[in-house]
């Protein structure tokens, strides 16, 4: 009995508490950097966000803070959203100047292409950019503002600039430019801006409140 | 200052004659995912560096208090929490180059190139010598990251440093170097297969060198 309290003691108990002790330093040492690094991660990642849409609403046409000025959008096709997403509304002294709407264009070479989508109240595109992809590398990946300029076509098109049939790459008759070689890419990007501005001609009242 | 010899072997065996890319062959799938350029390359290079310094150091200033039997978990107990530390400052003070990494970044808990290290090394020799073969096995993985970055690059894009800019900022901006004006690119080295071939020559190379003696 004496020794099956001692095997005890040695091979379960013992090693039990050491490598509680161990845990313990650990939680306490990652608690201590998550709250020293908290404020900071927030910080960046609010610029992060800031930035991204200030590529797609120019800084001058609005002035309060978009990251704060959120909307909730449903999970409707024309944005391709399968779960509800998150648009964000542009003030000038109070009032609405244009949206960004996040969209995801579905039909991607691999996969969805995550973009946002900055629209003035007019109707006006104010800019496009691709948020996520995993569109081939070195082929399609032009769609990239890093990589090329290619998404900037879109500033300041419209629904009715080009018209309709134009809406498609010039593969297709359409007048958006291309590259040989990866054209499902931007098809698929042509057409999910092309439904985003219709989703908001359509919820033009409803978003701009 | 001296170098003792102790210290010449661990930097020899680190960087060269037990090199973790291309001798030892540990800790692979950063390195075949990464290695696209050399800014991506050289960024998770040295993130593993900083961690396999920590964790060695770490576990050679308790190694004679950890019974044998629990060795393993606590070892990845004090690499995971590492690990979430070093990611969390970077998230914190480093945004961009947080981005460029990835999931790589909290991946590196499970490279077993860290644990190994801090198995077969740090668990029974002193803190310093410890750290010292954390640095060295870092910088040799580093190494041979950067070079199969730059070759995968070179190949795949046509330029060299692209990207540096995401991790250093706007002056970084002009460092890309374009070595071939209007390269159409040859995607394969940039695809996960040019990382594969790319590595094998690079073992080819290693192993011919040394037969060459």
């Amino acid at each position: 009995m004496k020794r099956r309290a001692r095997q005890f003691l040695n091979h379960i108990a013992l090693p039990g508490l050491i490598l509680l002790l161990f845990s313990a330093i650990g939680a306490f040492l990652l608690a201590g950097t998550h709250q020293l690094t908290a404020p900071a991660i927030d910080r960046a990642q609010r610029a992060l966000l800031q930035s991204l849409l200030t590529q797609v609403m120019p800084t001058e046409v609005f002035d309060n803070d978009l990251t704060q000025a959120r909307i909730d959008l449903p999970a409707d096709p024309l944005l391709g959203l399968k779960k509800p997403g998150q648009g964000y509304v542009a003030r000038q002294g109070g009032k609405p100047v244009g949206v960004v709407l996040e969209v995801i264009a579905p039909d991607g070479y691999a996969g969805v292409i995550r973009l946002i989508v900055g629209i003035h109240a007019d109707g006006r595109l104010g800019g496009v950019r691709v948020v996520a992809h995993q569109e081939t590398p070195g082929l399609a990946d032009y769609i990239e503002i890093k990589r090329s300029p290619w998404i900037n076509q879109f500033g300041g098109k419209s629904l009715n600039e080009p018209a309709p049939a134009g809406w498609a790459v010039r593969k297709d008759g359409g007048t958006f430019d291309y590259r040989t070689g990866a054209t499902v890419t931007p098809r698929a990007i042509v057409k999910a801006v092309h439904h985003a501005l219709q989703y908001f001609e359509r919820e033009r009242e409803q978003l701009l409140k | 200052m001296m170098i003792s010899d102790a210290s010449r072997d661990i930097l020899y065996k680190g960087l060269w004659q037990q090199n973790p890319g291309i001798v030892q062959l540990l800790g692979l799938c950063p390195l075949l995912a990464v290695s696209n350029t050399v800014v991506n390359a050289l960024s998770l290079g040295l993130a593993t560096t900083l961690v396999m310094a920590l964790s060695s150091g770490s576990v050679a200033i308790i190694r004679n208090l950890i019974p044998n039997a629990l060795r393993v978990p606590v070892f990845i107990l004090i690499i995971a929490v590492l690990v979430t530390v070093v990611s969390l400052l970077i998230q914190a003070y480093a945004q961009p180059l947080y981005l460029v990494l990835g999931i790589f970044l909290p991946l590196i808990t499970t490279n077993c190139i860290v644990l190994a290290r801090v198995e077969a090394f740090a668990s029974k020799q002193p803190t310093h010598l410890s750290i010292l073969d954390g640095i060295a096995m870092g910088l040799g993985l580093t190494a041979v990251l950067v070079t199969l970055g730059a070759l995968r690059e070179l190949f795949g894009k046509g330029t060299l440093f692209s990207g540096a800019d995401l991790v250093l900022g706007e002056i970084a901006k002009g460092w890309t170097l374009t070595l071939f004006q209007n390269y159409d690119g040859f995607i394969l080295a940039i695809l996960p297969p040019g990382a594969f071939i790319g590595l094998g020559l690079l073992i080819a190379l290693r192993n011919r060198l040394i037969a060459g003696r």
